[in-house]
């Protein structure tokens, strides 16, 4: 418990001190200044993006998660084929720069499937995408770490392979891998802001627009920063208090 | 006493590893109800011989037979013969995640479809029969090895099986553990279970067993019933290997 509030308290102090240096020459806080009517409706405006970035990026880790353990189990397959279509899926997919997939998928699909795509789904499916291939990774060396004798052991009691999985493996893989998945949600929240090129009003858009009306760069980058790192620190503890929780119900 | 007649038929089989020949030509007949307990020196194909009957480890040549089905490697012979078998690890083997009551009700809700209220009273009354009724709601790694080892029989029995394996069931525990598991062995060979036991206890094997056998380099050396297997043996493997583990 003292931990988790000393990690806290040093974050807060830096991102304060971090702050406090904007009350030097330079700095125009007016532009945020919520006490003045504009510098509140610029605030507004700014955090107006938060809901899309958290929508984007908690619908997009659900179907990458499960995208990512469907890819996942035939790479764990006895037979060399069903693991090269394991190989092959992450490696195609791993080579493909985030950015140059939400391109594709927002200008490029619907010429090739005819249907047009609205930007938070095209955002939606490019994250999902590309981060499925680093979530089957997590979850093969997940359910590869478990011992051997919990595959007999399921086998002793008739169980099929489906319940094999999802009553003895994933349960404790899941518990393995919590860590790795909590930063792939931080790694998603982040690289959502690259949806923002094609023009979903998530953070970092809304900003970018802040920025090319207010003219005030550095303030609004700053609070930019600040939206991220407050976003991110409340998952990083969500995170930690599930691993603390799945632990405890192990021991006690 | 179940109806005597082989239950389980071993003919002619032959286990590789790559190169290596882990059984030779082994031919084993288990009839219903009988005890049979294997001992040998550690390598010598033990595991390898139960792990086959049980269907987890693969053979190349000769059949086995279980209760008048033969075992193939297809889903539709283990589904018949998977059932009749409990297996017993040396590691326990338990589900980390759930609890001792969990673990128990696991098979019978999932792969024998019972109710869930019915599964909770039979998993109740096999903790009561391998005495650790208190301890339903404990993880496992909250219990004694052997405590652990006593839920992972009941484990098994709670899918009511035909015959029971067990391979080393006592060889990872404390010394002062092993015997609350045997005599819960001892009480199950009792009941008229069908058994095949790995161990080295000569104890137990002498209380319950009804055919011994010895095994060396992948092969049966000798089976024979306790009195003549303990008083004389016949071959000098089986002399030397007794000696060591009975005088040590
Ligand atoms: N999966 C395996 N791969 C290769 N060799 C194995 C494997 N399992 C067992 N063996 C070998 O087969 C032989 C018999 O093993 P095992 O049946 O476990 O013996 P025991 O149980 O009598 O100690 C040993 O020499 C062992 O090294
Ligand atoms: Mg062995």
């Amino acid at each position: 418990m003292p931990r988790k509030f000393s990690t806290f308290r040093i974050t807060a102090l830096a991102a304060a001190a971090f702050g406090l240096s904007g009350c030097s020459a330079n700095w125009g806080w007016y532009v945020v200044n919520p006490s003045t009517q504009n510098g509140l409706n610029n605030l507004k405006f700014l955090l107006g993006g938060l809901q899309y970035t958290i929508l984007l990026s908690l619908t997009a880790i659900t179907i990458s998660i499960a995208v990512g353990l469907m890819v996942a189990l035939p790479g764990l397959a006895p037979g060399r084929f069903l693991r090269s279509l394991n190989r092959g899926y992450v490696e195609l997919v791993r080579a493909v720069p985030i950015l140059v997939l939400i391109l594709w998928v927002y200008y490029g699909l619907p010429q090739l499937s005819g249907l047009s795509i609205s930007v938070f789904w095209a955002g939606v499916i490019a994250l999902a995408l590309s981060d499925s291939a680093f979530e089957a990774e997590i979850f093969r060396a997940g359910i590869q770490s478990i011992d051997k004798g919990q595959y007999e052991a399921a086998h002793s009691i008739s169980l099929s392979y489906t319940d094999t999985m999802i009553c003895v493996i994933l349960p404790q893989a899941v518990r393995r891998i919590l860590p790795a998945l909590g930063n792939q949600l931080v790694y998603m929240l982040k690289m959502s802001s690259l949806v923002s090129v094609i023009g979903m009003q998530e953070l970092t858009r809304k900003a970018n627009e802040l920025v090319v009306t207010e003219y005030r760069p550095l303030e609004i980058y700053t609070i930019l920063v600040l939206e991220y790192l407050v976003l991110i620190l409340i998952v990083s503890a969500g995170v930690r208090w599930l691993e603390r929780r799945l632990r405890a119900d192990e021991r006690n | 006493m179940a109806a005597p007649g082989p239950i389980i038929q071993v003919d002619g089989v032959s286990a590789y590893f790559g190169e290596f020949q882990a059984l030779r030509q082994v031919t084993l007949t288990v009839n219903a109800g009988q005890r049979v307990v294997v001992c040998g020196p550690s390598g010598s194909g033990k595991s390898t011989l139960i792990r086959c009957i049980y269907g987890l480890e693969l053979f190349q040549e000769g059949s086995i037979h279980v209760d008048g089905d033969q075992l193939a490697r297809d889903r539709k012979s283990m589904r018949a013969i998977r059932p009749k078998i409990g297996m017993v690890f040396q590691q326990f083997n338990l589900f980390p995640h759930l609890t001792v009551l969990e673990n128990l009700m696991l098979g019978p809700v999932r792969s024998r479809r019972m109710a869930r209220d019915a599964a909770r009273e039979l998993a109740h009354s096999y903790l009561r029969r391998v005495r650790i009724p208190e301890q339903a709601e404990k993880y496992p790694r909250q219990l004694s090895g052997g405590q652990q080892q006593r839920v992972a029989i009941a484990r098994s029995l709670c899918m009511e099986p035909k015959i029971m394996l067990f391979d080393e069931p006592t060889s990872a525990l404390d010394p002062e553990m092993i015997n609350e598991v045997l005599d819960v062995m001892t009480e199950l060979a009792e009941s008229g279970m069908t058994m095949i036991v790995v161990t080295h206890e000569m104890g137990f094997a002498r209380r319950v067993a009804d055919m011994m056998i010895f095994m060396d380099h992948g092969e049966i050396v000798e089976s024979a019933s306790p009195e003549r297997f303990f008083s004389a043996p016949e071959s000098a493997r089986c002399q030397d290997f007794l000696q060591k583990i009975l005088h040590h």
